[in-house]
């Protein structure tokens, strides 16, 4: 049966002394790497906080004109409910029920694109109304000093998320497999967690996104 | 006391099934997932980078030798500096030590196999290559002409290449992220048994501080330059006053990596220094846990101090204070290392090596590239030096006079470990002699013509400078010269160079009870660790041991 | 003494107070650096001499610190870097803060040549004429990317940014000639963007000043103007008043408050219009925006509904430019973009 030699089995690098080892490395490796991509988008976050704060009403104005609040509304449920579909599959990958494991990641990838799709819809609206970036921006609402300034932000930052997403999304798609394959198991879940890990960041960034963008 | 039975000291023996020859082929190298052999990898490309920087270099020295046009164009030479600056920053300054004596130490050091992620390591080797291409390919179509700070909205406008340019550094930065997470993951769970935090040597303690800064601050970089090269792509207006955007922001957002990179690039270096001085004193270190320590405090403070690069900028009084005061600080702890090194010098046994020479020269240059460091935070001075010649005979005096120096005597302390054969001791203090002649010939120079007011980035000048810029590139031929005899005899001893056996200097550093060159498996057997590193105590044939702790036989 | 330390360390001329106090504190500092880094130098090497290696199989004692080296590690530097901190601090600060009696001098840097202006008077190209002992404030601002004003006999820098004014000053009291660079790097023309400084005595320059403003601006910004409409990098405000001369709009209106065919755009902005049905409406971008679009929709009380409109003539980043052209037609402030740096009055040729 190769689900059970697989699970007997679980891979040891020759570099590491035991399972332990390799496991907490691999999830301190994580960790560290999440850190580093919160602060990829701390540059984003701080540029948007100042251009706020020079420019409050206009970006208070682009806010309430330029996005429309249930498409980030929706988005923040879909996003929430994919990482909950996640982390129920890493359980179940754990307690070895790779095939339900492996439905539920099926799941989040689908949450993943209809994200992915009402992202596109918005971005085709923005794209018709003018609502673009710098020197392309022709929005004749909102106006003044900051207006396009807000749309240069909004697309970076969502734009930035969006290959997270995607970027997610491969990576969730890898484990599905693998767990259809009934590759993991009781000790050996790692990967998967991690994989988890990752679009839980995903996730957490698009909370704060979503406030900011959409919502003050 | 990890004691090699086959590698006691002395016996000098070639070590012949090692980790250069336990594959052959091109194949073998290009996919290997052996950290040492990542660390040749690296050893080979930064050094490229620096002869590439180096020769740039020498063209800036060349054109600035009369008042007028020299040998370029205005547009050649703004390339010129920029390209200098960018190569030796992100190519060769950042990732070299850390590269090449992380990768290859790190492991040794820690009686580990590897580091954690032997497939990320090559991975970051990739990556900093592509970075490379990529880089080099936008100069040779054109380069870029915006200093290697990207100040917008000069940067922003330029008609030249920079979006290359930035992308490349933006590569090189995720290679150094990659780096840094395997590096302190390595440290936190790969240490042998024994070897708690306070036993670690020294080194590990430096490069585990500079991972810790690249894993923080370069991500911020990366996404500050990617924002230019949107900008200069498409247009957004992100830094464009035309628009709305503040410049004063990117020079808040670069500094906030490029004030933390500076430590990137002095803490291998000070790791570096702290086993050399130690092994060549035959001391343990003078205040090890102040030594540790303020890697970390350099670490942490150096991410406070940025706003000293902006006291002309127009950011506010309150913030320059903030700022100056900070930078003080921070100024402390290499204070802290600077004595301690000294100190371990103290009632210790001294021979003087080529890689000693380096050491003193490090001393002297980074105390006093450290303290103009401070000079120029003593905010009204600034505003007189901000880009001017002083600040680039500083931060020359530590990058060239500190770094390099380090990686200079990392180099000779560690090449008989590397490739197992011995340079000449002879030419090695010449070369030694030669360089810390020149440099100081190339930039004390620079210090006056920086008072007198010289600014940076002039491709021509008024006549009352010529005399010290002729003296700068003067002193910058001998430094060249020196540089070119140190390739050469490195060179030579790879093939007929004596052979070094695994301990010539009987340094007690961990890292030597390997045969040299180290096995292609770190460790037949892993280590056990009783005590420090660097334990100069007790007679050589009679390493100290825990009561009942068995030494692999 | 003054004079040896300065000419052993290069230092220019000192043309100010200012500069003479600044160059004290540098004189402590690089004296103190030298020391240090010579005192370890020196150090080092007594240590080699008296603690040679004599024999290959040499051990050393264990020396450890004891807790006063490491608080004279840490005390002795600290308090030299603080005593410089808090002398220096204090001159930024004087640096920062000019007298309110200072006369004012407007500067615009573009690439690769300065322009002073002054109140009420006449310009200067790349050089800047001052009194001698009379503070000077400097306004300055950049038309293009960053430069920096550099004047080391002053011990003085400030940075000049586009789309804002920072300011600095001085009080010269040496009356000469010195040289102003450009510091701050700004393209191909950057070594050559020098300037200079003349400080003259109070009494000639008073002269030479009602000398300029009666023949008109010596130095008329002939070189200041010319390729302005090349430039691609002019603020919207100034694309505004460009587009506004080509579309015709100054056939109606005027800038300076006159009224004319249409009414005038001075202080128009945020301006409760009356209109000729008696309604109110306040002159906002929107309405701004409008009145370009659909002129017909309000038309303002005392005047014909003449305006042709520019629906779809002007495409909308136009509109938008010279909407701002017309928001920053203001008496009191000329406030185009955010600005933390001084409150400062308007340029007025
Ligand atoms: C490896 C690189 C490196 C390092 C380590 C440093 C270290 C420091 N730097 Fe430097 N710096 C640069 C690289 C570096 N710098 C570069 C590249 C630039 C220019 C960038 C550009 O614009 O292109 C720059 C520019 C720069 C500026 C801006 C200048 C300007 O443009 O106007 C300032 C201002 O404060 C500064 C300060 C400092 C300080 C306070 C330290 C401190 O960390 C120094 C600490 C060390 C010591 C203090 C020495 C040890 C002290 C003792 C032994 C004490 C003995 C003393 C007594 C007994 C009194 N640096
Ligand atoms: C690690 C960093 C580093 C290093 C090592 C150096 C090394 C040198 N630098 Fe550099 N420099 C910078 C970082 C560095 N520099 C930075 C960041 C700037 C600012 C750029 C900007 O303004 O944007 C700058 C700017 C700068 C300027 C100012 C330009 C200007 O403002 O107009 C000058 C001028 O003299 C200069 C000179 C030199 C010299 C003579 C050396 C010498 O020490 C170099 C000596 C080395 C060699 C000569 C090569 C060695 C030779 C070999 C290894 C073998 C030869 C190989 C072959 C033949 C294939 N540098
Ligand atoms: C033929 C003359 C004419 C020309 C050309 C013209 N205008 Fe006008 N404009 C008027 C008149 C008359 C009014 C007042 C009546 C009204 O509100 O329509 C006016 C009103 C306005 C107002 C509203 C002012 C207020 O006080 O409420 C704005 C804004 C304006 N014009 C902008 C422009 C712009 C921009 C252009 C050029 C692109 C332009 N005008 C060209 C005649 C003209
Ligand atoms: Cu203007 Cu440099
Ligand atoms: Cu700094």
């Amino acid at each position: 049966m190769p689900e059970l030699t697989a699970r007997a089995a679980p891979p040891l690098a020759h570099h590491f002394v035991d399972m332990r080892q390799q496991t907490e490395a691999a999830r301190l490796g994580m960790w560290l790497f999440l850190a580093s991509e919160v602060l990829l988008f701390t540059g984003l976050f701080t540029a948007y906080s100042i251009y706020r704060y020079l420019y409050a009403g206009v970006f208070e104005e682009a806010s309430r004109k330029g996005v429309e609040l249930w498409a980030g509304t929706t988005n923040t449920f879909v996003l929430i409910t994919s990482s909950l579909t996640v982390a129920l599959a890493i359980h179940f990958a754990r307690l070895g029920r790779g095939k339900l494991a492996a439905a539920l990641l099926g799941v989040s990838l689908l949450l993943g694109c209809a994200f992915l799709g009402i992202k596109a819809i918005e971005y085709a609206n923005h794209f018709h109304e003018g609502q673009l970036p710098g020197k392309f921006y022709t929005f004749a609402e909102v106006q003044g000093p900051g207006a396009s300034m807000f749309f240069t932000l909004y697309f970076i930052m969502t734009g930035l998320h969006g290959l997270h997403v995607i970027a997610g999304m491969t990576v969730l798609a890898v484990m599905a497999v693998r767990a259809w394959r009934e590759e993991f198991g009781p000790e050996h879940y790692a990967p998967i967690e991690i994989a988890g890990l990752y679009w839980h960041l995903v996730d957490l960034i698009w909370i704060f996104l979503y406030p900011l963008l959409y919502l003050i | 006391m990890v004691h090699d039975a086959p590698a006691s000291a002395g016996s000098a023996v070639y070590n012949t099934p090692n980790y250069l020859n336990a594959e052959i082929g091109v194949r073998s190298w290009l996919l290997t997932r052996d950290h040492k052999r990542i660390a040749i990898m690296y050893l080979v490309l930064t050094t490229s980078a620096f002869a590439l920087g180096g020769i740039f270099a020498m063209l800036i020295r060349i054109e600035l030798l009369t008042p007028g046009p020299t040998i370029m164009s205005a547009l050649t030479y703004n390339r010129m500096f920029t390209l200098h600056g960018v190569i030796m920053i992100f190519l060769f300054m950042v990732p070299a030590i850390p590269g090449i004596f992380g990768n290859f130490f790190l492991p040794l050091m820690l009686g580990a196999q590897d580091v954690a992620f032997p497939r990320l390591n090559l991975l970051s080797v990739y990556l900093y290559l592509t970075g490379a291409v990529i880089a080099v390919w936008g100069m040779i179509h054109g380069g870029a002409d915006t200093g290697w700070t990207f100040y917008a909205p000069y940067s922003t406008t330029t008609p030249t290449q920079v979006v290359p340019i930035l992308l490349g550094a933006f590569v090189v930065g995720f290679s150094s992220i990659v780096t840094g997470i395997n590096f302190i993951v390595t440290t936190h769970t790969m240490r042998g048994p024994g070897l708690t935090w306070n036993r670690m040597p020294l080194f590990v303690w430096s490069i585990y501080a500079t991972s810790v800064i690249q894993v923080l601050a370069t991500p911020v970089l990366g996404m500050v330059l990617l924002l230019v090269a949107i900008e200069h792509a498409f247009g957004f207006g992100i830094f464009d006053p035309a628009r709305g955007g503040d410049p004063v922001l990117f020079q808040h957002l670069f500094w906030f990596y490029s004030h933390p990179a500076v430590y990137i690039m002095v803490l291998p270096a000070m790791a570096v220094i702290s086993e050399v001085v130690c092994a060549f004193a035959r001391k343990n270190m003078f205040g090890y846990k102040a030594v540790a320590y303020s890697s970390l405090g350099i670490a942490f403070v150096g991410f406070f101090t940025w706003g000293h690069h902006l006291f002309t900028s127009g950011q506010s009084t309150f913030d320059a204070g903030i700022f100056g005061v900070l930078s003080m600080f921070v100024g402390i702890f290499t204070a802290i290392k600077v004595f301690n090194w000294t100190a371990t010098l103290y009632q210790g046994a001294i021979k003087f090596t080529a890689p000693f020479a380096y050491v003193c020269g490090f001393l002297f240059f980074l105390v006093f590239g450290g303290m103009t460091g401070v000079a120029l935070a003593t905010v009204s001075l600034d505003v007189h030096w901000q880009d001017t010649y002083f600040v680039v005979a500083h931060f020359h005096f530590i990058m060239v006079g500190g770094t390099i120096m380090a990686f200079l005597a990392a180099i000779h302390y560690w090449w008989p470990k590397m490739f197992g054969r011995m340079y000449s001791e002879g030419w090695a203090l010449v070369a030694a002699c030669l360089i810390i002649l020149g440099f100081n010939a190339t930039f004390i120079p620079q210090f006056l013509l920086g008072n007198m007011g010289m600014p940076r980035r002039y491709y021509s000048y008024p006549a009352q400078f010529w005399p010290l810029n002729v003296a700068s590139t003067a002193g910058a031929s001998l430094l060249a010269f020196g540089f070119l005899l140190v390739l050469t005899y490195l060179l030579i001893s790879l093939r007929h160079g004596k052979v070094a056996g695994p301990n010539p200097w009987g340094s007690r550093g961990f890292e030597w009870n390997t045969p040299s060159p180290p096995s292609a498996l770190n460790f037949p057997v892993p280590p056990v660790f009783t005590h420090g590193p660097h334990d100069y105590t007790t007679g050589a044939e009679t390493p100290p041991e825990a009561p009942g702790e068995p030494e692999h036989a | 003494m003054n004079e040896l330390m300065r000419r052993m360390l290069f230092l220019p001329e000192q043309a100010s107070q200012y500069a003479r106090d600044v160059d004290r504190l540098h004189y402590f500092v690089i004296t103190t650096t030298m020391i240090a880094a010579t005192g370890v130098g020196l150090t080092v090497l007594w240590f080699f001499i008296r603690f040679r290696r004599r024999s290959e199989a040499q051990t050393t004692p264990r020396v450890e610190p004891k807790t006063i080296h490491e608080v004279l590690f840490i005390g002795v530097p600290l308090s030299f870097f603080l005593l410089w901190f808090a002398i220096g601090f204090p001159q930024y600060v004087r640096l920062q803060t000019p007298p309110r009696d200072a006369m004012d001098v407007y500067v615009q840097a573009k690439k690769w040549m300065w322009k002073f202006s002054y109140a009420g008077g006449p310009n200067g190209i790349d050089v800047l004429h001052v009194p001698a002992g009379r503070p000077v404030r400097l306004l300055l601002t950049s038309r293009d990317v960053i430069h920096s004003f550099f004047v080391p006999a002053l011990r003085l820098k400030q940075d000049v940014l586009p789309g804002r004014y920072t300011q600095t000053w001085f009080n010269a009291d040496k009356p000469g000639r010195y040289e102003l660079f450009c510091a701050e790097y700004c393209g191909m023309g950057h070594s050559a963007m020098l300037g200079e400084v003349v400080v003259m005595r109070p009494e000639e320059f008073d002269a030479w000043l009602a000398d300029a403003r009666r023949s008109g601006s010596p130095a008329v910004d002939a070189a200041m103007t010319e390729e302005e409409h090349a430039d691609p990098r002019q603020s919207l405000t100034q694309q505004g008043e460009r587009l506004a001369a080509e579309y015709g709009c100054f056939k109606c209106h005027t800038v300076d408050g006159t009224r004319h065919i249409g009414p005038t755009w001075l202080d128009l902005y945020r301006k409760t219009e009356k209109l000729s049905d008696g309604k109110t409406v306040l002159a906002d971008e929107g309405y701004l925006t409008e009145s370009m679009m659909d002129p017909r929709a309000k038309i303002v009380a005392g005047y014909q509904p003449v305006m042709p409109t520019y629906q779809g003539k002007i495409p909308a980043p136009e509109v938008a430019a010279i909407v701002e052209f017309i928001k920053s037609l203001r008496t009191d402030a000329v406030k185009v973009e955010p600005s933390k740096g001084p409150v400062y009055a308007p340029i007025r040729k």
